[in-house]
C-alpha cells in the first residue's frame, strides 16, 4: 500500500521548493524586461543616466537571478526524484515541454546573462542591447514552456494511455502546445511577473525620492515602472478571468471549490464575496452579489454552473466507469492478444484515472466496494476554505494594482513624481503584496487541482516515488534550511546594495553627481575607470 | 506511426547518441568549471588570485552548467523510466549533489558583495564544494550503474529502489568517483594554466600534472577491474521497434561482461584509448608548458573516458542488480516514437543555434583575467 506520510512529505517538499522558485522568477521576468526598456532608451538617446539605471536594476536582478538559478535546478531534477511514477506516467509528454525549455530559454538567458553582466567593455552599444534582450526573452521563453507542461497537468489534452507501456503517450502535440490552459496561464502569469517588478522599481525609487537621493534616476525608473506596471496589471486581470474562464471548462470542481458553491444554482449564480464555508459542506454567513458569480464564470446568462454535491455525483459515475476499464487493462496486461479487453479499454480508458483514486483504499481496484467508492468520489474536492480565501486575496490586489498603477500614471504624466510622500511610502512598504498574490495564485492552481495531479489522470498520492519517511525528512530540511539561510542574505545584499545607492565604488569617479545632473560622460577627466565608461 | 519518417529503432539510437552528447558536453563545459570551483583553494590563496579564477569563469559558468539541466530534461523527455528510477534510486546522493550545486550561483554572486575576508572565506568554500561535491558524485553514480542498482519493477511499472545510501559507496564506485574528479580537476588546471598567469599558473600546472597521472593510473586500474568484474548481458532477442517493456527481456550476470562490447564491435576501443591517451598528452603538454595542447588533451580525455563508459554498459542504462531483468536499456527505457521524433527536430533547430551563440560568447570573453581588468567591471564577482 501507498505510504500517506511519504506522499504528504514529498507534496510538502515541492510545494516548499516551488514557491521558493516562484520567489525569484517574477523578478526575473519583470525586471528583466524593463532594463531591456531602460537600455533601449540608452541607446536611442545617448543619455547616461538610462545606462547608469540598466546598471543598477542590473546588480539587483543578478542577486535575485543567482537565488532563481539556485531554486531551479532542483526543481528540474525532483519530478524523477520524487514523483517517479508520475514520470513514468506522463513522462511521454510532459518531458518534452520541459526539454525545450532547456534547448530554447536557459541557453539562451544563461549564455546571455553573463554578457550581459561582463560585456559592457567588450560590446558595442548596440551589441549589448541586444544581448539584454536576448536575455529577457530567455525569461520569458522560460515561463512559457513550464506553464505549457503545467497547463497540461491542469488540461491533459493530445494524449492517450497505452495498456501496452503502463503509460499516456502523446497523440498530438500541437493541442498540447496550444491547449487553451496554457495560453491563459501563460500570459496572466508572465503578467504578474512584470507587475511584480514594476512594484519592485517603483518601491525603490520612492525610497530614493523620499531620501531625496540619485533622485533623476528614481524619476525616471517610476515613469518606466508606473506605466509598464499599469498595462501589467490590466492584462494581469483580464487573463486571470480567462484562467477562471478555462477552468470552468476543464476543472469545474475547483472554480466551485474557489467560489465555495456546494449547490447548484440556477443561472445566473450568484457571486459571494465573503464568505465563511466549513468543512461541513455549508457555506456559513456569507455576503452575495446576484448574478455577478454567472456571469463571471460562464460568461452567459443561462449556463448553470454545477455546485461541489453535484460534481461528487458525477465522479461517482466515473470510478465506476474507470473500474471496467481498470478490469480491462488487467486484462490486457495478463494477455496482450485479448482483443475483446483491448475494445473495452477503449471505450473507458478516458476514466481510468478515476479509478486510481481507489488505490488509497485497496489494491484490487476493481473489487471496491460501494463505501470505498463513495470515500473516492469525496476525496475530489478539495479543501474549500482556503482555495475560497486565496481567491480572494489574489483578486483584490489585482484591483487594488490597477487602481495603483493608474494612479501613479496619471501623477507621472503631470510629472508630479516625487511631490507626495505619504504615496511614496505607501508604494514602499506594500512592496511584498505582490508576491502575496502571486503564491497565493499558484496555491490556488495547484491546490485547487488535487487529488489530481494531473487533472482526471492520476491521483497525486498515486505518483510519489517509494522512498522512504527519512529520506524526505533529511532532503526537506535541508532545502528548507539553506534556502531560507540563502533568502535572508539575498534580502540583506539587495538591501546593502539599494542603500549604497546607483554608484559602486569600484569605479574610481564618482559618477553619480555628473549624471544627476545630466552631463555627458567627456567631461569627466578621463581615468582608466570613466574611459572604460565613455566606451 | 506511419508518419513518422524515421524508424523507432533508429530514433532510439539517435536518442542514445544524444544523451551522449550532452552528458559529454556537460563534463567538458560544465567541467571547467567544477573543476576550478575544486582546484579554488589550493590555486588561489589570495583574495586577488580568487577573484581571477571566479572571473576567468564568471562570464561563462552559467550557459555551461546548462548542458547539465538540458540533460536532465532530456532524460525526462526521451527515457522517462530512466529518469525515474535513477533520480528516485539515488535519491540521497542526488540530493547532495543538488545541495552542493546550489551553492554554486548563489557562491559566484554573493561572494564579492561584502568586503570582508570571513564572509569571502564562507563562500569560497561554498565554492569549493559545489565544485568538488557533484564531480566526485557523480562519478560514484556512474560506478553504481555499471554495478547495477538493487530496483524492481512490478507489473504496472511502479518502482521499488531496496537499497540505501550507503551502499552506494562500494570500492568500485568510489574509484569511478575519482576518475571522475581527478579528470574534471585536471581539467579545471589546464584551464587556469592556459589563462592565467604567473604563481597560480604554475601552481595549476603542478597540481594538473599529478591529478591527470592520477587519473590515468586510476582510469587503467578501472579498466582491469571491469575485466574481472561481472556485467550484464541481454540474453534473450529484443525486437528493437517494440513498445517499451523492461521486464519482457531476459539478462545474465557474466564475468567480465561489461567487456563483450569490445569484442564485437572493435573500433569501440577507440574510447578507452582516447580517454588514456588524452591524459596522458595533457600530463605531457603541462610538463611541456605547452598550454593550449594540455587544454584540449583534457577535453579529449574526458569525451573518452565517458563514452567508454556509455560504450561498455551499450544497450544498458542502467542494470539492476536484484531482478535482473528489470535493468533498463534503450530498448526498453524510451518514450514513444512520436515523442523522440518531435524532440529530435526541436534539438536539430536549437543545438546548432546554442553551438553558435555559445561560440560567439566564448571568442568576446576570450583572453587572460586580471586585477586591473577586474577592477574595472563594477559587475566582477
Ligand atoms: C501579481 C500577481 C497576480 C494577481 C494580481 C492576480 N493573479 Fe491570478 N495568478 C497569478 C498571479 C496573480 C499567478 C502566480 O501567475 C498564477 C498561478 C498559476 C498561474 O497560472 O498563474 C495565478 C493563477 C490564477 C488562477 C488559477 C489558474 C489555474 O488554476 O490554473 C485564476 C483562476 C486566477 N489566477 C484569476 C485571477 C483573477 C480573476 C485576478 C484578479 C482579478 C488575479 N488572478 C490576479
Ligand atoms: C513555480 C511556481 C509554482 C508554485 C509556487 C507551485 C506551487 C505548488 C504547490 C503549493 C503545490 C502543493 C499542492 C499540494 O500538494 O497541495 C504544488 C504541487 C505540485 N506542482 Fe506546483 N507550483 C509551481 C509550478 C509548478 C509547475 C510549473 C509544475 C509543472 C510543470 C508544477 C507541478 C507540481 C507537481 C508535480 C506538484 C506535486 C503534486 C501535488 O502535490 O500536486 N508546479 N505546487
Ligand atoms: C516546476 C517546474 C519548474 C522547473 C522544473 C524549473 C526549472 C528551472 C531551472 C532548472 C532553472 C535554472 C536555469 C538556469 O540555470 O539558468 C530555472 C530558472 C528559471 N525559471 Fe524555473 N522551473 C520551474 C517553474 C518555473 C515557472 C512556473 C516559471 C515561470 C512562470 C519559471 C521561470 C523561470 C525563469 C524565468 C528562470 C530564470 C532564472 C530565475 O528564476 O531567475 N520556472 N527554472
Amino acid at each position: 500500500m501507498i505510504d500517506m506520510l511519504v506522499v504528504d512529505l514529498s507534496r510538502w517538499q515541492f510545494a516548499a521548493t516551488a514557491m521558493y522558485h516562484f520567489i525569484f522568477v517574477p523578478l526575473t521576468l519583470g525586471l528583466s524586461f524593463m532594463m531591456a526598456i531602460m537600455e533601449s532608451v540608452y541607446v536611442m538617446t545617448g543619455r547616461q543616466v538610462w545606462r547608469k539605471a540598466t546598471l543598477f536594476w542590473g546588480t539587483l536582478f543578478g542577486i535575485n537571478f543567482a537565488m532563481g538559478v539556485a531554486t531551479g535546478i532542483v526543481m528540474e531534477f525532483q519530478f524523477g526524484m520524487n514523483w517517479s511514477y508520475y514520470s513514468h506516467y506522463v513522462g511521454d509528454i510532459f518531458g518534452a515541454p520541459l526539454a525545450i525549455e532547456g534547448l530554447m530559454a536557459f541557453f539562451l538567458e544563461a549564455t546571455f546573462i553573463g554578457m550581459f553582466f561582463f560585456g559592457w567593455d567588450r560590446l558595442s552599444k548596440v551589441g549589448h542591447l541586444v544581448v539584454t534582450w536576448l536575455t529577457a526573452l530567455g525569461a520569458n521563453f522560460s515561463a512559457l514552456w513550464i506553464l505549457v507542461a503545467n497547463g497540461w497537468m491542469q488540461n491533459p489534452v493530445g494524449a492517450k494511455f497505452n495498456p501496452d507501456t503502463m503509460r499516456m503517450e502523446i497523440t498530438d502535440f500541437m493541442a498540447v502546445i496550444f491547449n487553451p490552459v496554457a495560453q491563459a496561464k501563460f500570459v496572466h502569469t508572465v503578467s504578474a511577473g512584470y507587475l511584480s517588478g514594476a512594484v519592485f522599481i517603483l518601491a525603490i525609487s520612492s525610497f530614493f525620492l523620499i531620501k531625496g537621493k540619485h533622485v533623476e534616476l528614481a524619476k525616471r525608473s517610476a515613469v518606466v515602472a508606473a506605466s509598464f506596471g499599469l498595462a501589467s496589471a490590466l492584462s494581469v486581470v483580464v487573463l486571470g478571468d480567462e484562467s477562471g474562464y478555462v477552468a470552468t471548462e476543464h476543472q469545474i470542481m475547483k472554480i466551485a471549490a474557489l467560489e465555495a458553491m456546494y449547490e447548484t444554482e440556477p443561472a445566473p449564480a450568484p457571486w459571494t464575496l465573503i464568505g465563511f464555508p466549513g468543512e461541513d459542506g455549508q457555506l456559513g454567513f456569507h455576503i452575495s452579489i446576484p448574478w455577478v458569480g454567472g456571469l463571471i464564470t460562464t460568461r452567459s446568462f443561462t449556463e448553470e454552473l454545477p455546485g461541489i454535491n453535484e460534481l461528487v455525483e458525477r465522479a461517482e459515475v466515473r470510478i465506476r466507469d474507470g473500474m471496467i476499464a481498470y478490469t480491462a487493462l488487467e486484462q490486457i496486461r495478463a494477455d496482450g492478444t485479448n482483443q475483446q479487453a483491448r475494445a473495452v479499454f477503449d471505450e473507458h480508458w478516458a476514466d481510468l484515472g478515476y479509478a486510481l483514486l481507489l488505490k488509497k483504499y485497496r489494491v484490487d481496484v476493481e473489487n471496491a466496494t460501494d463505501e470505498e467508492i463513495a470515500l473516492a468520489a469525496a476525496d475530489t474536492v478539495p479543501s474549500v476554505w482556503p482555495l475560497f480565501w486565496t481567491f480572494r486575496i489574489m483578486m483584490g490586489l489585482g484591483f487594488f494594482y490597477i487602481a495603483f498603477f493608474a494612479l501613479w500614471f496619471y501623477r507621472a504624466s503631470r510629472g508630479w513624481i516625487d511631490t507626495n510622500k505619504p504615496l511614496l511610502w505607501f508604494s514602499l512598504i506594500t512592496l511584498p503584496l505582490p508576491w502575496v498574490a502571486i503564491e497565493s495564485g499558484w496555491f490556488i492552481a495547484e491546490f485547487g487541482r488535487q487529488p489530481w495531479v494531473v487533472e482526471g489522470v492520476l491521483p497525486t498520492f498515486y505518483a510519489a516515488s517509494g522512498l522512504s519517511a527519512m529520506d524526505l525528512i533529511i532532503s526537506l530540511t535541508f532545502f528548507v534550511l539553506l534556502y531560507s539561510v540563502l533568502l535572508v542574505i539575498m534580502i540583506i545584499l539587495m538591501v546593502k546594495v539599494i542603500k549604497a545607492g546607483p554608484k559602486d565604488k569600484l569605479f574610481e569617479t564618482d559618477v553619480d553627481k555628473v549624471d544627476d545632473e545630466d552631463f555627458v560622460i567627456a567631461a569627466l577627466p578621463a581615468t582608466p575607470a570613466t574611459k572604460e565608461l565613455g566606451a | 506511426m506511419s508518419t513518422i519518417p524515421l524508424d523507432y529503432e533508429t530514433l532510439r539510437l539517435i536518442w542514445w547518441l544524444l544523451l551522449g552528447v550532452l552528458l559529454i558536453g556537460f563534463a567538458i563545459m560544465g567541467g571547467r568549471d567544477l573543476g576550478v570551483g575544486a582546484l579554488l583553494p589550493f590555486v588561489a590563496k589570495t583574495d586577488d588570485e580568487r577573484r581571477i579564477l571566479l572571473n576567468l569563469i564568471g562570464p561563462t559558468w552559467e550557459g555551461n552548467q546548462v548542458w547539465l539541466i538540458l540533460g536532465g530534461g532530456a532524460i525526462f523527455a526521451a527515457f522517462p523510466p530512466l529518469y525515474a528510477v535513477s533520480f528516485s534510486g539515488f535519491y540521497l546522493a542526488m540530493i547532495v549533489i543538488l545541495l552542493a550545486l546550489i551553492l554554486r550561483p548563489v557562491g559566484f554572486k554573493f561572494r564579492g558583495k561584502v568586503d570582508d575576508p570571513r564572509w569571502r572565506a564562507v563562500w569560497d568554500w561554498g565554492l569549493f564544494i559545489g565544485g568538488f561535491v557533484p564531480s566526485l558524485i557523480m562519478g560514484v553514480a556512474v560506478g553504481n550503474v555499471l554495478l547495477g542498482a538493487p530496483f524492481h519493477f512490478d507489473d504496472t511499472m511502479r518502482i521499488f529502489y531496496t537499497g540505501n545510501f550507503f551502499q552506494l559507496l562500494m570500492p568500485f564506485a568510489l574509484l569511478a568517483g575519482l576518475v571522475s574528479l581527478g579528470m574534471i580537476a585536471t581539467h579545471g588546471a589546464t584551464l587556469i594554466v592556459g589563462r592565467t598567469e604567473g604563481v597560480m599558473a604554475e601552481r595549476a600546472r603542478t597540481i594538473g600534472m599529478w591529478t591527470g597521472a592520477a587519473t590515468l593510473i586510476l582510469f587503467a586500474l578501472g579498466g582491469v577491474w571491469v575485466s574481472f568484474m561481472n556485467g550484464y548481458v541481454v540474453t534473450s532477442t529484443i525486437d528493437p521497434n517494440a513498445p517499451i517493456n523492461p521486464l519482457g527481456k531476459t539478462v545474465e550476470l557474466v564475468a567480465g561482461g561489461w567487456l563483450s562490447n569490445y569484442r564485437t564491435y572493435p573500433w569501440m576501443i577507440a574510447a578507452p584509448v582516447l580517454g588514456l591517451g588524452g591524459m596522458a598528452i595533457a600530463v605531457c603538454g603541462l610538463l611541456l608548458r605547452r598550454k593550449w595542447l594540455a587544454y584540449l588533451a583534457t577535453g579529449a580525455a574526458i569525451f573518452g573516458i565517458v563514452s567508454t563508459a556509455g560504450l561498455s554498459i551499450f544497450p544498458f542504462f542502467l542494470p539492476s542488480s536484484t531482478d535482473l531483468a528489470s535493468g533498463l536499456t534503450l530498448w526498453d527505457a524510451s518514450s514513444s516514437h512520436m515523442t523522440l521524433f518531435i524532440m529530435l527536430l526541436a534539438t536539430l533547430v536549437f543545438l546548432p543555434i546554442i553551438v553558435l551563440y555559445t561560440a560567439w560568447v566564448f571568442r568576446v570573453m576570450r583572453g587572460t583575467v586580471s586585477t586591473e581588468s577586474l577592477n574595472k567591471n563594477p559587475n566582477a564577482y
